[in-house]
């Protein structure tokens, strides 16, 4: 892993703190249900799912 | 409801199998078989961040704050994004120095601090004890629940609280796996295993019991969440509004953030216990994925325990475990129980033994070993040190039970853990600044980790202390003495913050503010600066600087002695193996350096710091010492320089070989080339000799006219031949240096002369005029007059065959120029072209205006070449269409370029 990967983690932690936190909670805070979940539930699930994936990407050997 | 037996059997035969696997993993450990070396299991390590907080208390949380609970598992998910880039300069420092624990990191940071790490240390004990008086409160209630009893916590008499036994269990387990004997990095192996397992453990009965109250107790998620929207209590915990602000959720992200490392479990099996560093980029991702896939059911059965009748009533905190009891499922709430008991078990064991360390290598020791202290005469202190160690284990569990039992009662199990939180959050500046900005100063981080600890501890910990101790409160709200702006949860009057965010706004603020504003303004020692820089650097500074830093003086005998005590002789011959021999020699700083990272490893930093200048005498850095250590490091620079320097001249020669190379081959093709074209020049003359002996041997009649003119064909080639063959011949001479030269002063008008003579005969059969335009007298050279004729004679030669019949006009002149002579032949002839001038000194290379037959195509080349042999140069000048001038030099005899006077003079 060499200094572009170091980099990508970096900004991969950034995004993820921006999509834990406002105004991503507002936005995703309706009452309303998708697949039968709770909006912001589902949200919170999914956007950490995806920072998993992504630094599982990025840190993938190779 | 389960017997009391059942219970006890279970968690007995569990712990039993951990302590199987604990001590199988130690074993192969000392095989040197690790079992713990992957990044899976080092993932789970990680995964002791989950306690009893998370098993019960992020349900407890939900139940009354929705996605509230959710924050503490996503900020690890940041940190853990960054992991690779900030953990694993951690993990580089501390193998390198043998740093065992935070306080020991911290303390090495700056400048080997005895006061740091001591302060860090009581702020670690004093944050996590309420943090292990919850889980023994988990363990104890649960176990309450699960047999059906409802004794008050606190209530019962000490020898029948099960908190005690649990207590002493944890304690023995801790001190047989992380205190048992003393090892140089401080990994635990067997301890590892078993949380690993632990780890395992508890995301199984997590999952069990989600998966049960969400397929079988309801109808799916769907049915679940329809039915907590359809209620009007509940429907709120769907979406934000529980939570009390948006600005506790951030700082519960970043605290989360922060715990992920700094509480001291977390440092002790990410950092410590780490085996290689290829599994920091595995947990990067597969720690996050565990805290997710742990997380997934939290809100369900929370929802579900509210839901149901028969739970509706009792404490959030117990339901994952009340769900399934009251639909009658006891062998799956024994599941559960146990997995509750690995979240606890798994925290304490691993945090005592953190602590353990830290209170040994960066509290006790130091203080024993001052100076007259007891331990500074003892012949050897591992036994003491491990002594200590395993009081510290006791005596931190028992300070657990002591605030569980009198203030256990109080408050849900979240808040506790987040006052620990907060409280290691404040060593983050100093860890953070110190790894990365190499101007924190030691007394920037010791002043902000107090300031930030007095602001934590008045703010938090203060307020939560008296509601739970029964003190009176009054102060909590109206500020001490009455003094509103002091009021310890609105400090100068900032309201409406929850106590959390209110309480990290303020410690943070003074924490960072003290560090940067003393860093920026004190003065540094110059010890201090190398330190930073072998921390910041670390990845680019080979070695830890320190070798180059030391300047005390000791012999290898008293270091020996040292160690030994610490580590037995033994390892001690191990490491200083030239002791026996070599006797009293004077040690060097490499090795007072190898024997301070084993006893740092053994000892701690600060100790081993302590107890090397206790024998080295080390000399403070002054000017003078540091204008020593910038002689030195010049020193380096300059060799390395140097080196460099080599190293381009090598590139040099290297590239004038390769040419070299290169001129070899093409002069190998060139040679290659001429041996096919002599041959292709040979074949000619042959040829036509051959077809004419042929036709006067066939034709014996022929007429004598005819007979004469094939005879003189026959003379002529073979005369061409003769030349040809000669040529090679002196052109190879030529070329491979064997020619015979004499050279001696020659008089050019006398050679001039003798080639004119020679080719004035040929001159004449085609009619062309041939000049001379000597000066008298001419020009003496030193040369070798035969190889000058038959330059001249070629070049005459190639004069005569290339100017028109009868009108053309050849002058050869002299002249004396720059010191040299100079014979030029001008022919009036049809010239050269310009891109056949290049290469008429080429062998074979004859100009194509001439005619083929004529010459041999070595005339030029060997001129060329006799002219150079004699110091001079050929060359040509021409217009096409105005003729050709042939000219050489040769340097004129001393005789002619010196007066005979002043030659004498000089006699």
């Amino acid at each position: 892993m060499g200094q572009r990967s170091a980099g990508q983690l970096v900004a991969v932690a950034v995004l993820a703190f921006l999509l834990f936190n406002q105004p991503f909670l507002t936005i995703f805070d309706k009452p309303v249900q998708v697949l039968g979940l709770p909006l912001l539930w589902a949200y919170l699930l999914t956007a950490w799912a995806l920072v998993i994936a992504l630094v599982a990407w990025i840190a993938r050997d190779s | 409801m389960v017997d009391t037996w059942v219970v006890v059997v279970a968690s007995a035969a569990y712990l039993g199998l951990l302590f199987g696997v604990a001590s199988y993993g130690d074993r192969r450990a000392r095989q040197g078989r690790s079992i713990i070396s992957s990044g899976l299991v080092y993932s789970l390590s990680l995964a002791v961040y989950a306690t009893s907080w998370t098993y019960y208390g992020s349900v407890g949380r939900a139940a009354s704050g929705g996605v509230a609970f959710l924050p503490i598992y996503l900020g690890p998910t940041v940190a853990m994004a960054a992991w690779w880039v900030v953990v694993r300069k951690i993990v580089r420092i501390c193998k390198r120095d043998r740093l065992t624990s935070l306080s020991d990191f911290l303390a090495a940071r700056y400048g080997s601090s005895a006061g740091l790490g001591a302060l860090v240390t009581v702020v670690a004990v004093v944050g996590i004890v309420p943090y292990i008086a919850l889980q023994l409160k988990a363990i104890s209630t649960t176990f309450a629940v699960l047999r059906g009893a409802d004794d008050g916590v606190g209530a019962v008499p000490l020898l029948q609280d099960t908190a005690l036994w649990v207590a002493l269990l944890l304690a023995a387990f801790a001190i047989l796996f992380g205190a048992r004997h003393l090892d140089a990095s401080e990994r635990h192996e067997g301890m590892v295993a078993a949380v690993a397992v632990e780890s395992v453990v508890k995301l199984t009965a997590l999952l069990a019991v989600g998966g049960y109250v969400v397929f079988v107790l309801f109808d799916g998620f769907g049915d679940l969440f329809d039915r907590a929207a359809a209620d009007a209590d509940l429907a709120p915990l769907l979406g934000f509004e529980q939570i009390s602000s948006h600005g506790s959720w951030m700082w519960l992200v970043v605290l989360s953030m922060l715990a992920i490392l700094l509480l001291p479990r977390q440092w002790q099996v990410a950092v410590v216990e780490n085996v290689d560093e290829r599994h920091l980029r595995t947990a990067s991702w597969l720690f996050p994925l565990y805290l997710l896939l742990a997380n997934v059911f939290v809100l369900p059965i929370a929802l579900a325990g509210l839901l149901t009748p028969s739970t509706r009533g009792l404490d959030p905190d117990t339901f994952v475990l009340a769900l399934p009891l009251a639909d009658g499922r006891p062998g799956l709430a024994v599941v559960v129980f146990l997995g509750g008991l690995s979240a606890a078990t798994g925290m304490v064991v691993v945090e005592t033994v953190a602590l353990s360390t830290m209170v040994s290598n960066s509290l006790v020791i130091p203080l024993l070993l001052r100076r007259g202290g007891p331990l500074a005469r003892r012949r050897s202190l591992a036994g003491a040190v491990l002594l200590i160690r395993r009081l510290t284990i006791v005596a931190v569990l028992l300070l657990g039970l002591l605030y569980f039992r009198a203030a256990g009662e109080t408050r849900e199990l979240v808040a506790i853990g987040l006052v620990s939180f907060a409280a290691v959050a404040q060593f983050a500046p100093a860890l953070l600044g110190g790894l990365f900005w190499s101007g924190a100063t030691r007394r920037g981080a010791i002043a902000g980790l107090s300031g930030g600890f007095a602001v934590w501890a008045y703010t938090l910990l203060l307020p939560y202390l008296a509601q739970a101790t029964g003190l009176p409160a009054d102060f909590v709200q109206d500020g001490p003495f009455g003094i509103g702006l002091l009021a310890p949860q609105s400090l100068l009057g900032l309201d409406g913050l929850d106590e959390i965010s209110h309480a990290m706004t303020w410690s943070m603020l003074v924490n960072v503010g003290l560090l940067v504003g003393l860093s920026l303004t004190a003065r540094r020692d110059p010890g201090e600066l190398a330190h930073a820089a072998a921390f910041v650097d670390v990845h680019t500074v080979p070695g830890d600087g320190s070798a180059l830093l030391h300047r005390g003086t000791t012999s290898t005998a008293q270091l020996h002695a040292l160690l030994e005590r610490f580590v037995g002789p033994e390892r001690a011959r191990a490491a200083l193996p030239a002791t026996g021999s070599a006797g009293d020699g004077a040690a060097d700083a490499e090795a007072v350096r190898r024997v301070e990272a084993l006893l740092a490893g053994a000892v701690g930093s600060t100790s081993a710091r302590l107890l090397v200048a206790s024998v080295a005498r080390e000399q403070p850095l002054g000017v003078p010492q540091v204008m020593e250590i910038l002689d030195e490091t010049s020193q380096v620079l300059a060799t390395s320089r140097e080196l460099e320097r080599k190293s381009r001249e090598l590139e040099t020669a290297t590239a004038e070989l390769r040419e070299a190379n290169q001129r070899l081959q093409e002069l190998d093709r060139l040679k290659d080339d001429f041996v096919s074209t002599v041959t292709h020049e040979l074949r000619t003359p042959l040829t036509s000799i051959r077809a004419s002996s042929e036709i006067l041997l066939d034709n014996p009649d022929l007429d004598p006219e005819e007979r004469q003119a094939f005879l003189e064909t026959l003379v002529d080639e073979t005369a061409r031949l003769t030349r040809l063959i000669n040529q090679v011949l002196d052109l190879s001479k030529l070329e491979s240096g064997q020619a015979d030269w004499q050279v001696e002063p020659v008089d050019l008008g006398l050679v001039v002369r003798s080639a004119a003579a020679a080719v004035g005969q040929l001159a004449r059969e085609k009619g062309a005029s041939l000049e001379l335009d000597l000066p008298s007298p001419a020009p003496v050279v030193r040369a070798d007059s035969d190889r000058v004729v038959q330059v001249l004679v070629n070049l005459l030669s190639n004069a005569v065959r290339s100017v028109a019949p009868r009108t053309g006009r050849i002058v050869v002149r002299l002249e004396v120029v720059d010191g040299q002579g100079l014979t030029s032949v001008a022919d009036d002839g049809p010239g050269i072209p310009l891109a056949e001038q290049q290469v008429v000194f080429e062998r074979f290379r004859q100009g194509t205006s001439h005619e083929r037959p004529a010459g041999t195509g070595l005339g030029l080349p060997i001129s060329r070449r006799i002219v150079e042999r004699l110091g001079g140069r050929l060359e040509l000048s021409s217009v096409p269409g105005e003729g050709a001038t042939f000219s050489f030099t040769l340097p004129l005899a001393p005789a002619t370029v010196s007066p005979a006077p002043t030659a004498l003079e000089l006699e």
